[in-house]
């Protein structure tokens, strides 16, 4: 692999820029690999990347059904946050969070990590109290989150009414070292580095079934033939319970589609990501101009990658009563994502029924922020077949047993 | 806009004025049961790429539940039915069948 740098970039201007190899390599797929990660999105590629990285293990194939980065990877808004009430969530979205602040450098590949701040703001006396929980339950993990008032909350975001009629602004979570982050590159940059390190990501290969013997994995039926291996990581986001039938168990998750839109292009508005919970919409300007706006799921189950056209309507009107600037705004373009959601909203990263077929899912809405932490974790996983101390509490079996780890109490709605 | 007709009012309903009840036909599970048995009804939803069965309530109509067997990868809608059906009516399942010739049917 040829680093990108101030250097090349000189260097490529003076040959007319023929000089750039390809990102990632095209390979067929071989007979047999160490390991298999079943979808090459944001997770599945993190996954095989700190396989490679903090383990070693790079005889690894990424096998994927459309082309890397398409599903909910390329689809989300790009939020990118921590402060989460329970403490294993907060361990493992900050994990995220902090690989975050170095992911350029680490991958030689822009991801465009913005800290430019989140704030989720407080807009019944419920939620003051809520969020507040959450800074105390913040300081105690590590995660720095103040909560704010509503004149800091004009202050960092001009365009704000903060006087609404229905629901007046009375403060807000702030965490300043939240932001954005460029989605696409996220995903390019791992795989750039997982080929780099010898890893075949093989795109437009769909897993049809997987094999097992004595209630181990063997390998991979696929669209292009059987592919032998010793362990299997599946990362499929929302088909999830779909290839884990492949494998013979059951998932306690539901598929819904989750929505989101960008308006025109404008000039420079606002530097802050806004969620406003109790309206239901959150908002931020992405560096092209667009506001990019997300909202709500749909309450059916759900594999067509759009929603519903009424979601799109309440997600507005709750921006336009928080945003009265955008009211004239055009939205350009609406695209949905299927989402896995679980009982609890967390996420699943577990050993399965299945001898070395590990599942990681249930990023339900969220998934995007966690990329990294979720790839360093489910690789912990795989590698050593037993889960560290970021998945430990992330188990399957969390359902049967009782320990949920409530998000859905805790966040409500945009986690 | 999914549209349903309400099998008890007999209005075909908008999304917008129904509110969604998930999986039907659950067999519910209470103290007594196994583990496993408490957990699948709890969590362990029917979560098909395909053919579905559903619980909807007419909720800014006639308020009352029912049952629709809809695709969940077109969302087509093959039709409605009562709440108070122990399963999917026969002759439903028969025009799913013959829409759907893969449909490894209700399970």
């Amino acid at each position: 692999m040829k680093r990108y740098s101030a250097f090349a970039l000189a260097r490529e201007a003076l040959s007319n820029h023929m000089g750039w190899e390809r990102a990632w390599a095209a390979p067929q797929p071989k007979a047999a690999y160490d390991a298999i990660i079943i979808g090459a999105g944001g997770h599945g590629l993190a996954t095989a990347y700190y396989l490679g990285k903090n383990f070693g293990i790079t005889n690894v194939a990424i096998l994927e059904k459309g082309w890397l980065g398409g599903g909910n990877t390329g689809r989300n808004t790009t939020i990118i946050r921590s402060n989460y009430l329970q403490d294993s969530s907060a361990a493992i979205y900050e994990k995220a969070r902090s690989l975050y602040e170095t992911l350029s450098q680490d991958l030689n590949y822009n991801a465009m990590f913005s800290p430019r701040g989140v704030m989720m703001l407080a807009q019944t006396h419920h939620e003051v109290r809520g969020y507040q929980r959450t800074a105390h339950a913040n300081a105690l993990q590590g995660v720095v989150t103040e909560f704010i008032s509503p004149q800091r909350v004009k202050e960092l975001c001009p365009i704000l009414n903060i006087d609404g009629p229905r629901y007046p602004v009375l403060g807000a979570l702030w965490q300043a070292r939240g932001g954005t982050g460029r989605h696409d590159a996220v995903a390019w940059g791992y795989a750039r580095a997982c080929s780099a390190m010898g890893m075949d990501i093989i795109q437009n290969c769909e897993v049809k079934g997987i094999t097992s013997a004595n209630g181990v994995v063997t390998g991979v039926e696929t669209t292009k033939g059987y592919i032998g291996t010793k362990k299997i990581g599946i990362v499929v986001a929302g088909h999830s319970g779909q290839v884990a039938d492949m494998a013979g168990f059951r998932l306690p998750v539901e598929a819904v589609a989750l929505q989101a839109l960008v308006s025109e292009p404008i000039k420079p508005c606002m530097d802050v990501v806004v969620m406003a919970n109790t309206v239901h919409g959150y908002m931020s300007q992405s560096d092209k101009g667009e506001m990019v706006i997300g909202g709500g799921t749909d309450g059916f189950n759900n594999f067509t990658q759009r929603g519903s056209f009424h979601h799109i309507e309440e997600t507005l009107r709750a921006l336009i009563e928080t945003f009265p600037i955008i009211s004239r705004l055009k939205m350009l373009r609406q695209w949905g994502g299927i989402v896995d959601m679980t009982g609890d909203r967390s996420p699943i990263i577990s050993k399965t029924p299945v001898g070395n077929c590990f599942i990681n899912c249930g990023w339900g809405t969220g998934g995007f922020k966690a990329i990294p932490g979720s790839g360093w974790a489910m690789a912990e996983l795989m590698a050593k077949g037993e889960p560290g101390p970021l998945a430990a509490e992330f188990d399957m079996w969390r359902f049967k047993e009782g320990r949920f780890i409530d998000e859905s109490v805790a966040a409500g709605v945009a986690h | 806009m999914l549209t349903l007709e309400c099998p008890y009012c007999g209005i075909m309903a908008d999304e917008t004025e129904l509110s969604p009840g998930y999986e039907a036909h659950l067999k519910r599970y209470g103290p007594g049961s196994s583990d496993e048995e408490f957990e699948a009804y709890m969590f362990a939803r029917k979560n098909p790429k395909g053919v579905h069965f559903e619980r909807w309530r007419h909720a800014y109509g006639c308020g009352k539940w029912f049952l629709a067997a809809r695709d969940t990868a077109t969302l087509e809608v093959f039709g409605t039915y009562p709440a108070q059906s122990a399963g999917p009516p026969q002759a439903l399942q028969d025009k799913i069948k013959a829409k759907r010739p893969d449909w490894k049917g209700y399970k």
